[in-house]
């Protein structure tokens, strides 16, 4: 059933699968180990969050659960002080989602007192709008496009805001800030216009919406190195945790009901963290004993495997995000 | 951590993709498995070595050709700044594309094959490095490896290029010339022995010193985005009246207690705070996103400016500018758009097209019937309403605009504001109508 959740403000404590940032490790930190954040992000993405809430009648967030997202959400909040923030937050549950990151997720909208609409893969699935992929390589990441544009349509959203970065991955590397989409939420590389200087225009016809990304300029690191100054708790899932892994194509899969095994796959148990995610499905882990941000945060300095290298459904195609962008994907 | 934003452009083949995939790689900014698929594909093209170009090319359609258009944004550190570089092709048809990725930057790199010396494209490059007062050019003669790193060669590269620049430099603009060899890594990173007449830095030195924030100080400006007001549903009575101007500041900085106007309306009053992510601050600078608190309740809203009392921007009904077309749809005179100036927007009418730039040559052709994509000329345009900008080489961030077309909503132009020509005075009565 289609469901809009309203949170009233209570008082949360933190939820157990939330990890909050130990301050009397951060304040132990010397310069030397210490990131530092350009802080000209911050206000970029700020800026830019306060033309999308001007520029468009219904702009929402459209949140994940991952660092990106809750990093957006955070910056939200802060640009409209003492106003509340004006996005509601959209979240497409694929249904495979880690336990973890949907406890996180209703704790978070609690404490910051937002609006969370959810809109289900399963459903567009049950309404015979998508069809469930099958074999080894099954995921809902596709179809989570489906969804999407569906609850676009039924919200009347023209503006979704999403945390994705230039950094990551080819077919970024060239979106603007204001990424205008067609009717059929389809991404044109020739239509895109050009951004001078730091001028926004989101002027768009009726039909039209536009996906706006905020911390376009903002590296993995900076992402991290953002989160441990702001202390910004994040799903626990990101840090080292023991859990049922199984190996696949040279990465690390979380076993889980929503994946399908070959017989000679098998899981065995490993001290795992995730350093993207997307769900169960199309995130590999990491081995790790990071438990700590700094922890994390070294690793990622020290990183073998580009971020989106650990994305599985990035693999299946050089030119897979583009493909997907053009599909009207996030 | 200051930001430095480069960019670069450089005709097709002068090595600039390969220039920045070095910086990437020597700044070990480059994740092994983006390394092992680079080293894949170029095995796949029968390169027969790391093709770092590889890292900055992107699209589909482009990845067949091997050639990058569109703007390309590349992020790398070092343990002291954060790098954006926004890469953007060198072919004279990107004119648009250029212009777009130099917007923002402090750094503007030229590439030049040593072989070839200066072209067109250079004097295109730098053309538009001039129009958009970007502050620091750094010229970098490539390949020269292959003129066997001579001396001489670099010298004449060199006293061709400041033939160009020195007719059209902009005040404050610096300019400086490295012999590099992307290549093999010669003077990109580390200066290099086959170099060893050159006693100039690398060219990562260079960027590493160059300026973050300009050190002119510039009018202060502030374009209102929004009106922050909590207003009802609040308990807390602070609150309900609070009123905030919400935006991030241009140029210069305000400070607690600055006398202020606000425009359109000409209101005074002055800051009482200034609110950041819920902490008060004393003072705020250039690039910074506040929230303004004033003594008074003033009628301003968004796409109002607020600046100093003492420096007030002049209201401009008219606009004469430098405008680079970037749309297949030409422009002609009496054509209508929307003027978007920061945040502010009203209508504007071409009321004339003075004439069209050859950006190679510097010469002018007068009073042409439209200008096309990818040309740049100077129009005149009439506004619905005022706008408060600064003539741009005085102030660029309050002195450029995009115009955008009110059916497709795409954004057709841009503009450098210039300064109106003195009014032509009357003639004198005495000599009557006819002669």
């Amino acid at each position: 059933m289609l469901q809009t959740i309203d949170i009233t403000p209570v008082t949360v404590h933190p939820h157990p699968t939330v990890i909050a940032p130990s301050h009397a490790a951060t304040a132990a930190l010397s310069h030397a180990t210490r990131a530092r954040f350009p802080r000209e992000l911050e206000d970029e993405a700020v800026y830019i969050l306060r033309e999308a809430a001007a520029q468009f009648e219904r702009p929402a967030i459209l949140f994940s659960g991952g660092k990106d997202s809750i990093v957006v959400t955070h910056l939200a909040v802060k640009a409209f002080q003492p106003s509340k923030s004006p996005f509601p937050l959209l979240h497409v549950d694929t249904g495979h989602n880690f336990s973890e990151t949907l406890s996180y997720r209703d704790w978070l909208v609690k404490s910051l007192d937002l609006q969370l609409i959810v809109r289900k893969v399963q459903d567009s699935i049950d309404a015979g709008r998508v069809r469930e992929e099958t074999g080894k390589y099954a995921s809902r990441n596709v179809l989570q496009t489906v969804t999407l544009l569906d609850a676009i349509e039924e919200l009347k959203f023209d503006a979704c805001i999403g945390g994705a970065r230039r950094d990551e991955e080819k077919a970024r590397a060239k979106e603007r800030i204001f990424s205008v989409r067609n009717d059929f939420g389809q991404w044109d590389a020739s239509r895109q216009r050009p951004e001078l200087f730091d001028m926004l225009n989101g002027r768009i016809s009726p039909g039209e919406n536009v996906r706006v990304f905020p911390i376009s300029n903002w590296t993995e690191l900076d992402v991290w190195t953002y989160i441990q100054e702001e202390q910004l708790p994040l799903p626990s899932i990101y840090f080292t945790h023991e859990r049922d892994v199984f190996d696949r194509d040279g990465l690390v899969w979380a076993d889980s009901a929503f994946i399908h095994k070959t017989p000679d796959e098998r899981p065995y148990r490993a001290h795992v963290r995730f350093r993207t995610v997307g769900d169960m499905t199309c995130t590999a882990a990491v081995k790790s004993d990071a438990g700590t941000l700094d922890d994390v945060i070294g690793e990622i300095r020290a990183a073998e495997i580009s971020e989106r290298g650990a994305r599985i459904d990035d693999k299946r195609s050089e030119a897979a995000m583009e493909k997907r962008k053009r599909d009207g994907y996030f | 951590m200051d930001i430095i934003r480069i960019a670069t452009a450089g005709s097709v083949d002068d090595g600039k993709s390969t220039l920045i995939g070095r910086l990437l790689y020597e700044t070990n900014s480059v994740p092994k498995d983006r390394l092992e698929a680079i080293d894949a594909a170029s095995k796949r093209r029968g390169v027969g070595f790391l093709d770092l170009s590889l890292l900055t090319d992107g699209l589909i359609a482009e990845r067949e050709q091997g050639i990058t258009i569109d703007v390309a944004h590349v992020y790398f550190n070092t343990p002291s700044r954060k790098y954006i570089i926004a890469d953007t092709p060198g072919h004279f048809e990107y004119t648009r594309n250029m212009v777009t990725g130099a917007s923002r930057a402090s750094v503007s790199i030229i590439l030049i094959d040593a072989r070839n010396g200066v072209v067109e494209q250079t004097a295109r490059h730098y053309f538009i490095s001039a129009l958009l007062c970007v502050p620091e050019v750094i010229v970098c003669v490539n390949k020269m490896d292959l003129v066997g790193y001579a001396q001489a060669r670099f010298d004449d590269v060199v006293a061709d290029f400041k033939r160009i620049a020195d007719r059209i430099r902009p005040e404050g603009q610096t300019i400086r010339y490295l012999p590099v060899a992307s290549l093999h890594g010669d003077n990109v990173t580390r200066r290099s022995g086959q170099l060893s007449w050159y006693h100039g830095p690398a060219l990562l030195e260079l960027l590493e010193q160059a300026e973050a924030h300009h050190p002119r100080q510039f009018s202060a400006r502030l374009g209102v985005q929004t009106v922050i007001r909590p207003r009802a549903g609040h308990n807390d009575s602070a609150l309900h009246d609070y009123r905030g101007y919400a935006g991030r500041i241009s140029s210069g900085s305000f400070a607690v207690g600055d006398e202020i106007v606000a425009l359109p309306s000409a209101e005074h009053s002055h800051i009482v705070a200034i609110d950041k992510f819920g902490q008060q601050h004393e003072r705020a600078e250039a690039g910074e996103s506040i929230t303004l608190r004033l003594a008074d309740n003033i009628d301003i809203s968004r796409g109002g400016l607020i600046s100093h009392t003492a420096d007030v921007p002049a209201p401009c009904k008219e606009v004469r500018a430098h405008v680079c077309w970037l749309d297949h749809q030409v422009l002609t005179p009496g054509k209508t758009h929307v003027l978007q100036h920061g945040v502010n927007r009203v209508r504007a009418k071409t009321i004339a097209i003075h004439g069209v730039i050859n950006v190679v040559t510097q010469d002018i052709t007068h009073s042409p019937p439209q200008l096309k994509l990818n040309e740049i000329g100077t129009a005149t345009f009439k506004l619905s309403a005022p706008i408060f900008a600064d003539t741009y080489s005085v102030n660029p961030a309050n002195g450029a605009f995009i115009l955008i077309d009110e059916w497709t909503n795409n954004t057709v132009g841009v503009g450098f504001i210039e300064p109106m020509p003195p009014p032509i005075p009357p003639a004198d009565e005495a000599f009557g109508s006819g002669v």
